[in-house]
């Protein structure tokens, strides 16, 4: 290995390229920090804070923040792994999630952080929020009741699609996805089913109609392997080159 | 596709003339949609695909910045929308049952426009009348002192249809109150008097003055030595941000200075939405020169030419008044080009109204609002200093700091410094209210103690001082000897007094209430943590709270420190932490339980069904209720 910069992530030292953030080293690196809103393939923008981490003794969302030679990561601690666990409760208490009804139960990101972070009870007194379903496109069922706000969607059609089908609204907890469209319905835009916006959905707010539990329950992406392996194999890994 | 069809609509005069009037920018997104809520009163859903086509941008990108501020309204409002102030100081002068009073009046619920489309009646965050309240917004007009005569009065304007431009001119007047001055408020400075001072202090080095000349239309004066003397004279003062944070303004305006890209802005943030702080209020409606001149003098220091000033909304009644400011300095010479005559020296500045949102104080939230889309705080870094408006350099300073620049170019930074404490040099501008005698503005030397301010204001019977709002701190009257400096009670201004007659579990629930209304909703801790604490507070109020509430209170607390996305969620919780240790049998008296009570009450459930059967024997109540 040449000279790259290092940090050091709970006691490991981790190489770092220029304009890498903590969580991107540390993913390419194969040390993993749970993450929620960030996507490999998107600018991170750090809103879920579910991969914040000690970092020289401050708190900080680690896909956001660059990484520095020298710098000192305190991640696998069970003062994190509580926040992380703590904000994941509030994301379940915030939303409608009925895993077993939803038919990304084993697919999910949300579900997986729960099962790998060990939450074993709601925490927190559920919102109930009442949120309509929008079945209107042919192809798409949108689900805002499973919807974690992750902004995943937002930036996929406008970075890859090039269509800016699905923004932001309102403030603090009436904060929610909307289409662009007048009517307000997915089925008035020009979303396709083979949009990046469509597969990029973590959770079970966007999904393909017709292909209902096409993969059995049991044999899906987290049922496999946890999310904490998972995450690992997705990461780009410029040096070691990725498993196919 | 389905667009061209509904294009058959005819345009919207007022759309056409707001985009016009906004150089039909996206980045000024904000600013259209302002507009048109002033002449719609409220943001018709044809309008807004209009601004959409216009400007070429996705209809969801408008609808999510309409849904964002919370003057912009996306429903139809009453001919006359009111809002009542919502901040605890209004509460305390009745603003409740005044409102519940005024609904009854005209016949509409709280929340909702009256049948006859008349008029709308809902509350609003603290809008800087905390020391002339209640505090009203009608159409978006301040009104000050509405108590209930004045809302007998608004109320018959209202039935009357009389239009707002026409209503007695007594209603909107906003006294400065001013109750103490010293070397800001007293300062006397004529027009553009700082401006010249500035100049004037590299004028005795004689060959610097073609250097700065050749250099300022270049972009930046780095080999200038004027503006590195007068930053100087900055550094020496010891001058730092007086928005809360306490930031050392030569620090960032020397920052600013050195960042490599030629386009630099200076912004003053008056977005001054902290409950309880109204001094921006007085220094923009009779200090602007002086806040004018200081932002010309950061923008001789940092090499700026283009200034902005971000306007809360809730002060939109400003607008004209310095707008007309502006207007009499280009006239004078003291904005535009070649300021005093000096070749080269370009600045100007225009005015930015914000739509009610607190959030957007935060320096990059301010900034997104400014280029036109939802006030989301910013990662950082990279800072505004580098990377600021438009990705540019940006000095972002509050007005109280950019006032003290002004008196620093005049009387020098020794002599700033010789003001205050060690590290909190000069004086500090305190808006004090709630129970005094004497409300109003008090400019103090820093290190004054708040038992003094007390004393001066005329407080008795004090039981707590809300330092700094709700994201400052709460003291009880074991800690009035505390010091207001960066070193003890670092603050923005607000210093909310409450007597013994308050219940400081009330006031800690209405700041909790303010929190969640303006969380951004960016990051989960903030906007699902806010609401929860609301959500356990009204519990506790309604009588249902346990020791379990107290409890998860306090989980709450560190995850938002640990991992909100900005100042507003790491201080949500003040209030309530610093409430429940000074105060705690506020809370402790509301508990029905040590354990746990559910907030569904059985027994209050099965009241409908009572009134239904018109019975209340024992046997249609639920004897299992504790």
């Amino acid at each position: 290995m040449s000279e790259r910069a290092t940090f050091e992530l709970d006691g490991v030292e981790v190489p770092f390229d220029d304009g890498q953030t903590v969580l991107q080293a540390a993913l390419s690196a194969g040390r993993y920090i749970p993450h929620l809103c960030y996507h490999p393939e998107f600018t991170p923008h750090g809103s879920c804070k579910v991969c914040t981490a000690r970092v020289d003794g401050r708190t900080v969302a680690t896909c956001t923040t660059p990484a520095r030679p020298g710098m000192r990561v305190e991640s696998e601690t069970e003062e994190m792994n509580g926040l992380r666990r703590t904000l994941v409760q509030m994301l379940f208490a915030e939303g409608n999630h009925f895993c077993p009804s939803c038919e990304a139960s084993g697919n999910c990101v949300l579900q997986a952080l729960g099962y790998d972070l060990g939450v074993m009870t709601a925490g927190f007194r559920h919102m109930f929020p009442v949120r309509p379903v929008d079945a209107s496109h042919p192809d798409i069922l949108l689900d805002f009741n499973r919807c974690v706000l992750c902004e995943l969607c937002v930036r996929a059609s406008r970075e890859v699609d090039g269509k800016g089908v699905f923004a932001l609204s309102g403030r603090g907890i009436d904060k929610h996805l909307i289409v662009n469209s007048e009517s307000g319905e997915l089925g008035d835009t020009d979303i396709a089913v083979t949009d990046k916006a469509v597969e990029v959905c973590p959770v079970g707010a966007i999904l393909r109609k017709g292909l209902g539990f096409a993969v059995p329950i049991g044999s899906r992406r987290y049922d496999r392997r946890p999310i904490s392996a998972q995450a690992l194999d997705d990461a780009p890994r410029p040096r070691e080159g990725g498993h196919d | 596709m389905d667009r061209a069809r509904k294009d058959a609509a005819p345009p919207d005069p007022a759309v056409k003339a707001a985009l016009e009037r906004r150089g039909r920018d996206p980045g000024q997104l904000v600013q259209i949609l302002r507009e048109l809520q002033e002449w719609h009163g409220w943001l018709p859903p044809a309008a807004l695909a209009e601004v959409a086509r216009e400007l070429g941008i996705t209809l969801a990108r408008v609808r999510g910045v309409a849904g964002f501020y919370a003057f912009l309204a996306r429903e139809p409002q009453g001919l006359y929308r009111v809002l009542f102030a919502d901040n605890v100081t209004d509460r305390m002068q009745g603003s409740q049952a005044l409102m519940a009073e005024f609904c009854r009046s005209l016949w509409v619920e709280p929340g909702k426009v009256s049948e006859d489309g008349l008029v709308s009646v809902a509350t609003t965050s603290c809008t800087g009348l905390c020391d002339q309240g209640p505090g009203l917004l009608v159409n978006g007009r301040a009104i000050p002192r509405a108590g209930r005569e004045r809302l007998v009065q608004v109320r018959e304007l209202i039935l009357d249809r009389r239009p707002i431009e026409g209503w007695p001119e007594d209603l909107f007047a906003i006294e400065d109150n001013v109750r103490r001055r010293h070397a800001l408020l007293g300062s006397g400075l004529r027009p553009g008097e700082a401006v010249k001072a500035a100049l004037e202090r590299a004028a005795a080095i004689e060959t610097e003055r073609a250097a700065s000349d050749r250099s300022w239309r270049e972009g930046v004066p780095q080999d200038a030595e004027g503006p590195l003397v007068m930053l100087r004279e900055i550094e020496r003062s010891g001058l730092r941000g007086r928005g809360g944070a306490g930031f050392t303004t030569a620090a960032k305006w020397s920052a600013c200075r050195a960042a490599p890209d030629g386009t630099r802005y200076v912004i003053c943030n008056a977005d001054e939405g902290e409950p309880g702080t109204f001094k921006d209020r007085v220094l923009l409606a009779s200090h602007a020169d002086l806040l004018l001149d200081g932002m010309t003098i950061a923008a001789y220091c940092v090499g700026a030419r283009e200034g902005l000033i971000y306007l809360r909304g809730e002060y939109r009644y400003l607008l004209e008044p310095l707008e007309a400011t502006l207007e009499r300095r280009r006239r004078a010479g003291l904005l535009g080009r070649n300021l005093l005559g000096r070749r080269g020296f370009d600045f100007d500045v225009s005015i930015h109204l914000g739509a009610g949102s607190y959030v957007c104080g935060e320096e990059s939230a301010l900034l997104e609002s400014l280029e036109g889309r939802r006030g989301i705080p910013r990662n950082r870094p990279p800072y505004p200093v580098t990377h600021g408006y438009l990705g540019k350099p940006t000095v972002v300073n509050n007005v109280e700091t950019l006032c003290a620049a002004a008196l620093i170019a005049v009387h020098g930074g020794d002599w700033y410094r010789s003001i205050g404490t060690a590290k909190s040099a000069g004086t500090k501008i305190l808006s004090v209210a709630g129970d005094v005698a004497r409300p109003g503005l008090y400019e103090y030397p820093f290190g004054v103690t708040v038992r003094e301010v007390l004393e001066e204001a005329g407080a008795e019977c004090t039981l707590a001082v809300q330092v700094s709002g709700p994201s400052g701190t709460c003291i009880d009257a074991s800690e009035f000897g505390r010091r207001i400096a960066f070193e003890d009670l670092p603050t923005a201004g607000a210093f909310t007094v409450f007597d013994d007659s308050r219940d400081m579990f009330e006031v800690a629930r209405n700041y909790a209430h303010f929190f969640a209304h303006e969380s951004c909703g960016f990051c989960t801790p903030c906007r699902v943590g806010t609401s929860m604490l609301v959500g356990i507070l009204d519990k506790i109020h309604r009588g249902r709270g346990s020791l379990h509430e107290l409890e998860e209170m306090s989980r709450l607390n560190p995850v938002l420190q640990a991992s909100a996305h900005c100042g507003l969620g790491h201080t949500a919780c003040n209030p309530v932490l610093d409430t429940l240790k000074r105060f705690r049998p506020a809370y402790e008296r509301r508990l029905t339980s040590l354990r746990f009570a559910p907030d569904f009450d059985l027994d209050a459930a099965l009241a409908e069904a009572r009134r239904m059967t018109g019975r209340d024997d024992p046997g249609a109540h639920f004897e299992g209720e504790a």
